[in-house]
């Protein structure tokens, strides 16, 4: 099932639902058709956008809101906060192209700080599927929450047949005593090849998706930091992201763990298309795997596909 | 330059163009309806060349509607600004050509790619030029689709609040948003009308025509202690038939075959099939 396909099956079910965005139809194509009004294009105007997401939800409405992530969350950050927060609206926010999914765009594009700004707002959650299939097993709980919401839209196909989504709940793919990695979002398409080669060289090795970022799972990154070695790996900036959140989960329950973080570290990212992008900035499951043992190995990384909307 | 040689230009930008809407593509139709405006602007009116780019008293150019930049990456390369091989790096990690213009670009003066920014940045340069009495000419193009954004309005407000008719804002009348006619979603017309009422000294003028481009910018400023507002009716995908006017080709990303077609069909010969996947992002 597409992201298109689940919304006009949910829309369809639900006449609450409204679909709106700032111009941004790539993955709702069909819908203005299907959902005649209640398909509502606000045009380039992210902060009316949000704002008028707010006004209908204050009639009973869910709006699902679609816009660039680095626009959604940034140009209209304060209309989110003040009219989504504070009121505590069921505004439902996917943000497009987040993260490396920017490719060629360009750091105007660069939604990196998305995870930081949209956790910081009490009432927000937040969510990151690590592909098409985690995507479509976690919105129709995101959906029907009465929380305000933000997801990383992330429609990349994958063969990874994903657990059942709870919210507040990390999918633990497996356990290792030496290593976990916690990760979301596209990078877990190349984490899970870096486990495959840290394996081969010996190790024991845990991976966790957290798909999760608001509500977290606080079990899972406790129960992760008893490995000898805890890797936070995200496309995000070092700053506010998941390292942040183990920090902080670590903190209050007064904890410590060895951790290595790899994130963009007060930089943006070299703009090219996707595949070119993930190596040039060393975010392949190889050059991860590399990292963590701290020397170069034989194993070949695979291909990487770009982008089916050159997102 | 006379009206031959601007066309000459014109029709090279072209073929940059095309050249770069293949392996990943690019803004391709949005390009093409704003080179005859970027070409004539850099060789008959701002006094920019590839001697004085960091001079203080050179001309200013903003490109706000940044998904157009092949258009300037052309003209900065046909003008000898721009090293014409470092187009092929388009998309790569060996160079800074990418789909929104940046500072790494010899001649690009500030990096866009988010709609509505660079009205106010602009304001600011014009505002210190003013401040220290300078007669530099600033330039902002604007797409259509891009005055949704209620920054740009904010901009002109202030612009006239501070008299700065060293200031043109050029707008790139394509009458297309990313996937739909501006007229069909959030309509802009009368535009002319919203400009005045907001207080600049507007004129409208065919922004292919280069006698008409010629006469507009003769004119600057149209009116003295206001901000300049030029509205030029253009064509999206100008000079390709095969994507002229198509709301579902606006990032083109041709085969290698399809490009081959295009160039030939710039030049007046037959038209392209074509059957690469229409892509929608913004």
């Amino acid at each position: 099932m597409t992201y298109e396909e689940l919304l006009t099956e949910i829309a369809r079910a639900n006449e609450q639902v409204v679909v709106m965005t700032a111009e941004n139809r790539a993955l709702v194509r069909n819908l203005p058709l299907i959902l005649g009004k209640r398909f509502i294009d606000t045009g380039i105007t992210e902060q009316t956008l949000v704002g008028a997401a707010a006004g209908l939800a204050l009639r009973g409405r869910i709006p699902v809101v679609h816009a660039l992530a680095s626009f959604l969350t940034m140009r209209a950050f304060e209309f989110v906060r003040t009219d989504a927060g504070i009121p505590n609206l069921p505004i439902k926010l996917s943000g497009f192209i987040p993260g490396f999914l920017s490719d060629a765009n360009g750091p105007t594009h660069q939604a990196i700080e998305d995870v930081a700004l949209m956790r910081g707002i009490p009432n927000m959650t937040v969510f990151a599927p690590a592909d098409e299939d985690d995507l479509v097993k976690m919105l129709p709980h995101i959906w029907q929450s009465p929380s305000p919401a933000y997801t990383r839209i992330n429609t990349r196909k994958t063969d990874y047949i994903h657990a059942d989504f709870e919210p507040g709940k990390a999918e633990v793919i497996s356990e290792g005593e030496d290593i976990t990695i916690l990760t979301y979002g596209l990078l877990f398409e190349q984490a899970l090849i870096a486990t495959e080669i840290l394996r081969a060289e010996g190790l024991s090795v845990g991976l966790v998706n957290m798909r999760s970022l608001k509500p977290v799972d606080e079990q899972a990154i406790l129960k992760a930091s008893k490995s000898n070695l805890l890797v936070t790996l995200e496309d995000h900036f070092l700053t506010g992201g998941l390292y942040t959140i183990v920090a902080e989960v670590l903190l209050k329950n007064q904890q410590t763990a060895t951790v290595l973080p790899i994130a963009l570290n007060e930089r943006w990212f070299r703009p090219a298309l996707l595949p070119a992008v993930l190596a040039y900035e060393g975010f392949t499951g190889k050059q991860i795997a590399e990292k963590i043992l701290g020397y170069q190995t034989q194993h070949k990384q695979p291909t990487i596909l770009s982008s089916q909307f050159a997102e | 330059m006379n009206k031959q040689e601007l066309e000459k230009i014109a029709l090279n930008v072209r073929e940059h163009i095309v050249r770069l809407s293949t392996d990943g593509g690019c803004f391709t139709g949005a390009s093409l309806s704003a080179v005859d405006l970027i070409v004539y602007l850099y060789t008959n009116f701002l006094n920019i060349n590839a001697h004085n780019l960091k001079d203080e008293n050179r001309d200013y150019l903003f490109l706000s509607k940044g998904h157009d930049v092949p258009a300037l990456y052309g003209t900065l390369a046909e003008l000898g600004i721009l090293e014409k091989e470092r187009l092929a790096n388009h998309l790569t990690t060996n160079d800074h050509i990418y789909w929104h213009p940046n500072t790494h670009i010899p001649g690009i003066e500030f990096h866009s790619g988010s709609l509505g920014h660079l009205p106010s940045v602009a304001l600011g340069v014009a505002m210190d030029i003013k401040m220290r009495k300078g007669s530099n000419k600033v330039i902002c193009i604007l797409g259509d689709g891009e005055l949704n954004e209620g920054s740009c309005w904010e901009a002109i407000l202030v612009a006239n609040a501070y008299e700065l008719d060293n200031l043109l804002f050029v707008i790139d009348r394509n009458q297309f948003q990313a996937n739909v006619r501006t007229e069909e979603l959030i309509p802009l017309e009368p535009l002319h009308n919203k400009f005045t009422a907001f207080g600049a000294a507007v004129s409208r003028i065919n922004g292919h025509d280069f006698d008409e481009l010629h006469k507009a910018f003769s004119r600057f400023p149209f009116s003295k202690g206001r901000l300049n507002v030029l509205i030029a009716d253009t064509i999206r995908g100008k000079g390709l038939p095969s994507i002229q006017e198509r709301a579902d080709r606006w990032f083109c990303n041709f085969s290698a075959g399809e490009v081959e077609q295009l160039l030939e069909e710039l030049h007046g010969n037959n038209k392209t099939e074509l059957t690469s996947e229409t892509l929608i992002v913004r």
